[in-house]
């Protein structure tokens, strides 16, 4: 990709496979799903960037490690991991992701948000979109799904498949989170991968001055998760936290696994970095044609 | 009735709220972690030491509000209509409603024309909810200003209410002089020919179509029932005695919500043909709010072809019963 494709605003056809690869290989993909959430959100007039730039690289690295199965060609295969997104307003970051992996046509990104599409601003099951487990966007309700998705593979089905769901900070605040965890470790639910995006922001300001959630890692510790905290932003350490769920499975430890990422709010673009003001916000087209710019390097 | 101008009626909330606080030192807010988009944040600026960040706790706040209503407070927790009045539906139910706790929530962002966030956030099932709940009062203003009275009204009521409000701009018609009384509905234009009852933003789509239906000869009365609950039952009789045909029209399902109250009212004390303008049992989606709003048929055009519908079978005879094969699957 040359840079002129790379600081377009329009989408370009550039899938990524999905495989074990070396931390360095996650960099161009994170930096095509970032380039993609600017160009869809600056169409779209509204919708959040802060969230999806931020937990671009936790997205690269699940979707295209090798750590989550799937077939782009048909994500209703039965043998699929799964992925739920509890933090429903993040969609463009899962949109951009499925894109780039092939399993919907990439220009499609550009109707996020408008009349009739696939893209919802919020998931919407309704639109059948591939890729898409299930509709979300009440907060702190996409854990309790993908905790009853792990149930019925292990429980019931007895497969190995796996269910992986992200949760954004402040959205712990919401009391069901936690009876959603304490259940995954109840039933002893090592097939299942709780990712928590510690921005440390949201919409009304960091996390512990508009609530106090911390401290996580104890908490999910408490809770009967083996909890492990990396550093979102660093792919060496992002594979470190799914290896190790990998490992739990394998190994049959009987808890469910929570990688704590650390990251920055609109990481990736110099001007959004760590503000909670862009949690809900679109790029103007001139901010958009600055921010590409800005992942035009990489 | 003349258009004054255009804007959301959550600044209405927005500046009913710190009136009340400037009136009253009981008055205290909760805030839901969007207190910007719910204009709570204006009540936080002037007034920090009765502002509580509850964090994304819906549950939880409208439960710590009963809480502090017990206690002497005037409470009011405002968020996304979606999240302060079906995720707590409970918490309303019994530790407000069975409690009578003079608790006050602001059900913000509602309808379809909340817009591109799509169908999660649309909320348009609460009116049907809360209309049941015994004790509640339940509020659905038409434009800025009737907005604004009818926060300060709940504040200064005593009992749970509810306020619904929405986030796009919207005509206002209403001046500081037009009355406003909780459980009055307001005729705001006369007519016999058939009646147009409505709430919210379908108010001034509802004179809209009088004015395209006065053009025909024909003389609808226009109703705004801001107060969903309690309802005004001898305005709602009135109209189906005196017009014979009825049309209701409102920014929700067409199902158990203002189309509902009317229906109940109306088989019970004066039968009438009804037709029923609003979302029809369907889920919202994405897209512009205007866009959405002619999508889903939420517009004067609606509720003007609804008039000659209901017209026409009250002239029918029979009350306009329908043959069975015209029996739609929903109202
Ligand atoms: C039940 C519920 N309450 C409120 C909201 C509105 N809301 C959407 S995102 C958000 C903040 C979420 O914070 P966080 O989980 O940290 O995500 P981030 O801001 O970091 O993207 C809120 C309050 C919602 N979507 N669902
Ligand atoms: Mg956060």
């Amino acid at each position: 990709m040359d840079v002129t494709t790379k600081q377009s605003l329009e989408f370009n056809a550039t899938t990524f496979p999905n495989e074990r690869r070396s931390p360095e290989g996650f960099l161009p993909i994170a930096t095509e799903i970032r380039r993609d959430i600017i160009r869809m959100l600056v169409r779209a007039g509204s919708g959040h960037s802060g969230g999806p730039l931020g937990s671009a690289d936790i997205f690269a690295v699940m979707y295209f490690g090798g750590y989550m199965r799937y077939r782009p060609e048909d994500m209703q295969w039965e043998g699929r991991d799964r992925f739920v997104l509890s933090a429903g307003h993040m969609a463009p970051v899962m949109y951009a992701s499925l894109a780039n992996a092939g399993c919907y046509p990439k220009e499609e990104q550009a109707t996020l948000r408008k009349y009739n599409t696939r893209l919802q601003g919020h998931p919407g099951r309704d639109m059948h979109l591939p890729g898409i487990e299930t509709s979300s966007g009440s907060l702190g309700q996409g854990i309790s799904i993908a905790v009853g998705m792990a149930m019925a593979d292990k429980l019931l089905d007895k497969n190995d498949r796996r269910v992986f769901c992200l949760t954004g900070d402040g959205e712990l605040q919401e009391g069901s989170v936690w009876e959603a965890v304490m259940s995954a470790s109840h039933f002893k639910l090592d097939n299942f991968c709780w990712i928590i995006d510690n921005n440390d922001c949201q919409i009304d300001g960091r996390v512990p001055d508009v609530m106090n959630v911390y401290p996580i890692v104890e908490k999910a510790q408490s809770f009967g998760c083996d909890v492990i905290v990396v550093e979102g932003h660093d792919y060496a350490d992002l594979m470190r936290g799914f290896d190790r769920f990998l490992q739990n499975q394998a190994n049959g430890t009987g808890k469910p696994t929570c990688i704590v990422a650390k990251t920055y709010m609109g990481h990736g673009v110099s001007f959004m970095n760590d503000k909670f003001e862009w949690h809900g916000k679109p790029p103007s087209k001139d901010q958009a044609v600055a921010a590409l710019e800005e992942l035009s390097s990489i | 009735m003349e258009l004054l101008g255009q804007k959301p009626t959550r600044f209405g909330f927005g500046d009913g709220l710190v009136v009340l606080g400037e009136r009253h030192s009981n008055v205290v807010v909760l805030g839901g972690d969007i207190t910007g988009s719910v204009m709570t944040s204006l009540f936080k600026d002037k007034f920090p030491d009765r502002f509580f960040s509850i964090g994304i706790a819906e549950q939880n706040a409208t439960t710590i509000a009963a809480g502090l209503a017990l206690s002497g407070k005037i409470p009011f927790f405002a968020s996304y209509g979606a999240f302060c009045a079906l995720r707590n539906a409970d918490q309303l139910r019994i530790s407000v409603a069975y409690n009578e706790a003079n608790v006050k929530i602001g059900g913000g962002h509602a309808g379809i024309s909340v817009g591109p966030d799509g169908a999660t956030h649309q909320v348009l099932e609460e009116v049907a909810f809360l209309r049941t709940l015994p004790h509640m009062t339940m509020i659905v203003p038409a434009d800025y200003e009737e907005a604004k009275k009818a926060t300060i009204a709940m504040g200064e009521m005593v009992g749970p209410a509810y306020i619904r409000f929405g986030r796009s701009p919207v005509p206002m018609f209403t001046t500081p002089d037009t009355p406003f009384e909780l459980g009055k509905a307001n005729v705001i234009k006369d007519g016999n020919d058939v009646a147009l009852i409505a709430s919210g933003a379908l108010v001034w789509e509802a004179i809209l179509a009088s004015q395209e239906l006065a053009k025909k000869g024909i003389s609808a009365r226009v109703i705004n029932v801001h107060t969903i609950k309690p309802f005004d039952f001898a305005t709602v009789t009135a109209a189906a005695r005196e017009c014979g045909a009825i049309v209701t029209a409102e920014e929700h399902q067409v199902h158990a919500g203002l189309g509902g109250a009317v229906a109940e009212c109306t088989a019970k004390n004066a039968p009438v043909p009804i037709e029923f303008v609003g979302v029809k049992d369907s889920f919202g989606g994405s897209g512009e709010p205007e866009e959405l709003m002619v999508k889903f048929g939420l517009t004067w055009k609606e509720i003007y072809a609804s008039a000659l519908v209901a017209m026409e079978r009250r002239d029918k005879g029979s009350s306009g019963v329908r043959a069975i094969k015209d029996v739609p699957s929903y109202a």
